[in-house]
């Protein structure tokens, strides 16, 4: 059931269209996330649903209701800024208290649902506070908590990790989802993370020029990119230019001098067609030259330069006919950083259901 | 930083500038000589003889009820008008509300006297007329301060407040108005400085009947610079200079100095 329909909404700041003809549902209980470049237009899609900004075409609707008419605090939407916009005069528990008064709940209620709000998020201690006695982490979890202390069907959140650190960040993504497994309640989540996106969201919407690019699973938008800018955008991707041999069970793609390859079949695609060949670096194996691969597609080369990064390291494998191709590997022998060296000689692989042949 | 000697002592030089001749004032109202030349003695016996000044009393009494007066009404509409000024990001508001400002004073007590005789009648300079020319002037100041408060601030608590259910009455009266009152409060001050010792304005707009302090100065001045004067002076500086220094600690940010 659809909690929540964006159904052709546009909205032009004179004749710049921020957001353009974007239609989409989220589900009750769902983990969403607005997944884009900056300037793409999710801040202010967020903002027509929260209420601050209206759109120009186009109906939000929230339970089956039009919202057009509701304002800002009259719909059961809550939002958690990047700035966190706590109230700087009043104390966490006061902040956490707010929406429960707006609401004209009784004093008793009140203290109670404060209560076991700042609990929830392990703030219990921290009621008499001013918000500029908090860690950036505390004052999120405050956020959050007065975000969520009037179970809203909705709860927003704008790029609400952007200000922590790497350490604190992956720290709060964990929290996140323990917490809205626990309240329930319906999170619409925007960032320009995509790794963050991946590792958070039930359903991701890829937004590019204020449309909607591809809506999918992670796995499936990290897998199976429809265009050429998602598959770009989310993780690293090699890119080679193609054109389509011949159609069928597989696609075969001419890949330039370089020859040709199977690639996964695609719909509508016509033989003489040309595009981009994607395929992701840790589905690239690399192994010396002189050791046959098991795989069709592969490809001779040398090593131009790589990458340690720790657990994994990233060749960079110059082919023929000034095409370049990078492949991971993973670091399994300890204490060995790497297994070629710039200007090895090495072979390249993959499966044929490997990567996608992409409109350019 | 190593500052150069010809900076210290240029700066020496401007302060002497300024504040020898307050400092004047201020050691020769407590001479004991009924002239201002020399030295004699100390004494307090001019602030006593001030406080036994019937016209003096009452100029203090006029100059007080305007600066309350004025600076409450100047308070109420500038804290509007610095709002306004933040919320709609306008030109013409800025333009109108800050011109009183910017305009010499002279222009501005001679248009406010015209503007009073031509629409109310000749009689009609009073208490009242004063009081309506100090807060035209005080608007400006306390819109400016009360503007730089909001303009310091995040935009998004106004926007978490409504979000989480506020009216927008609401939204001032929980949010908006405790985070300016710093603000509000120095622009009081502000204005209530402004007011009671504003000559030129209110010479134009008290016509005969309402003597306040800086014209009753004025007009002992010229006769004479009695220590009664130096005195008076004194005191209106004391006055003046404890809410500029409280002004400053409520809203450092407005009031120059470290922000
Ligand atoms: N009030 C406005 N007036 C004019 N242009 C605006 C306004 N608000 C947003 N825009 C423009 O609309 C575009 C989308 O802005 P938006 O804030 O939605 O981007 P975003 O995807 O949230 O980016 P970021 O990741 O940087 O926050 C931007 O180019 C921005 O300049
Ligand atoms: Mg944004």
């Amino acid at each position: 059931m659809a909690q929540l329909e964006i159904r052709n909404v546009t909205r032009r700041f004179g004749d710049f269209v921020a957001v353009d003809d974007v239609s989409f549902e989220i589900k009750s209980g769902e983990f969403f996330t607005l997944l884009g470049p900056s300037g793409c237009g999710k801040t202010t899609l967020l903002r027509m649903i929260a209420g601050f900004d209206l759109p120009d075409r186009g109906s939000i609707v929230l339970d089956g209701v039009d919202l057009k008419d509701t304002p800002a605090e009259r719909r059961p939407i809550h939002t958690v800024f990047q700035s966190y916009a706590l109230f700087p005069h009043m104390t966490v528990e006061q902040n956490v208290a707010f929406p429960l008064r707006m609401a004209g709940k009784d004093d008793a209620t009140i203290r109670s649902t404060t209560r076991a709000a700042l609990e929830q998020v392990k703030l219990d201690d921290k009621g008499g506070r001013y918000p500029h006695e908090l860690s950036g982490g505390q004052k999120q979890r405050v956020a959050l908590a007065r975000g969520l202390v009037n179970r809203p069907r909705l709860l927003l959140l704008d790029e609400p990790l952007g200000a922590l650190d790497a350490k604190l960040r992956e720290q709060m993504q964990l929290e996140l989802i323990r917490l809205q497994k626990d309240v329930g309640v319906t999170f619409v989540f925007v960032t320009h993370a995509q790794a963050e996106a991946l590792a958070l969201s039930h359903r991701i919407a890829v937004m590019n020029h204020g449309r909607i690019e591809q809506l999918d699973e992670p796995s499936r938008l990290y897998g199976f990119p429809k265009t050429r800018f998602v598959a770009d955008f989310i993780g690293n991707v090699n890119m080679l230019d193609a054109t389509v041999a011949s159609t069928g069970a597989t696609l075969s793609l001419a890949l330039g001098k370089l020859g040709t390859i199977a690639a996964p079949a695609k719909e509508g695609a016509q033989p003489g067609q040309q595009g981009v060949y994607v395929i992701r670096p840790e589905q690239v194996s690399i192994r010396a030259a002189a050791d046959a691969a098991p795989e069709p597609n592969q490809f001779e080369g040398r090593v131009y330069d790589f990458l340690y990064i720790g657990d994994v390291t990233t060749y960079i494998v110059d082919l023929a006919d000034g095409h370049r191709i990078e492949a991971l590997l993973a670091n399994s022998l300890p204490g060995r950083a790497r297994f070629f060296d710039v200007g090895d000689r090495v072979r390249v692989s993959w499966k044929a259901e490997a990567g996608a042949f992409l409109d350019a | 930083m190593r500052r150069s000697p010809l900076l210290v002592a240029s700066a020496i030089a401007v302060y002497l500038f300024l504040y020898v001749p307050l400092a004047v004032v201020v050691v020769f109202s407590f001479n004991d000589s009924k002239l201002s030349a020399e030295w004699v003695g100390f004494t307090t016996s001019w602030y006593a003889k001030l406080v036994r000044n019937d016209e003096m009393l009452k100029a203090a009494t006029n100059s007080l009820v305007i600066a309350v007066v004025a600076a409450a009404a100047a308070t109420v509409l500038g804290t509007m008008a610095g709002i306004a000024m933040h919320r709609y990001k306008s030109r013409l508001l800025p333009f109108m509300v800050l011109t009183p400002i910017a305009m010499p004073e002279i222009l501005l007590g001679v248009s406010l006297l015209i503007f009073f005789i031509t629409t109310f009648g000749e009689e009609s300079l009073s208490l009242l007329t004063v009081i309506v020319a100090h807060t035209t002037f005080c608007i400006g100041f306390v819109a400016i301060i009360v503007r730089a408060r909001l303009a310091g601030m995040d935009e998004s608590i106004f926007e978490a407040a409504r979000d989480l259910g506020a009216t927008p009455w609401q939204t001032f009266r929980l949010v908006t108005l405790p985070l300016i009152t710093p603000g509000v409060i120095a622009g009081a001050l502000m204005a209530f400085t402004l007011s009671i010792d504003d000559f030129v304005i209110t010479f134009f707009t008290a016509g005969a009947g309402v003597p306040t302090l800086p014209l009753t100065i004025y007009t002992m001045v010229k006769v004479a610079v009695t220590p009664e004067v130096n005195a008076l002076s004194t005191l209106l500086m004391l006055l003046t200079l404890t809410l500029i220094v409280v002004a400053g600690k409520i809203a450092p940010d407005a009031i120059g100095g470290k922000g």
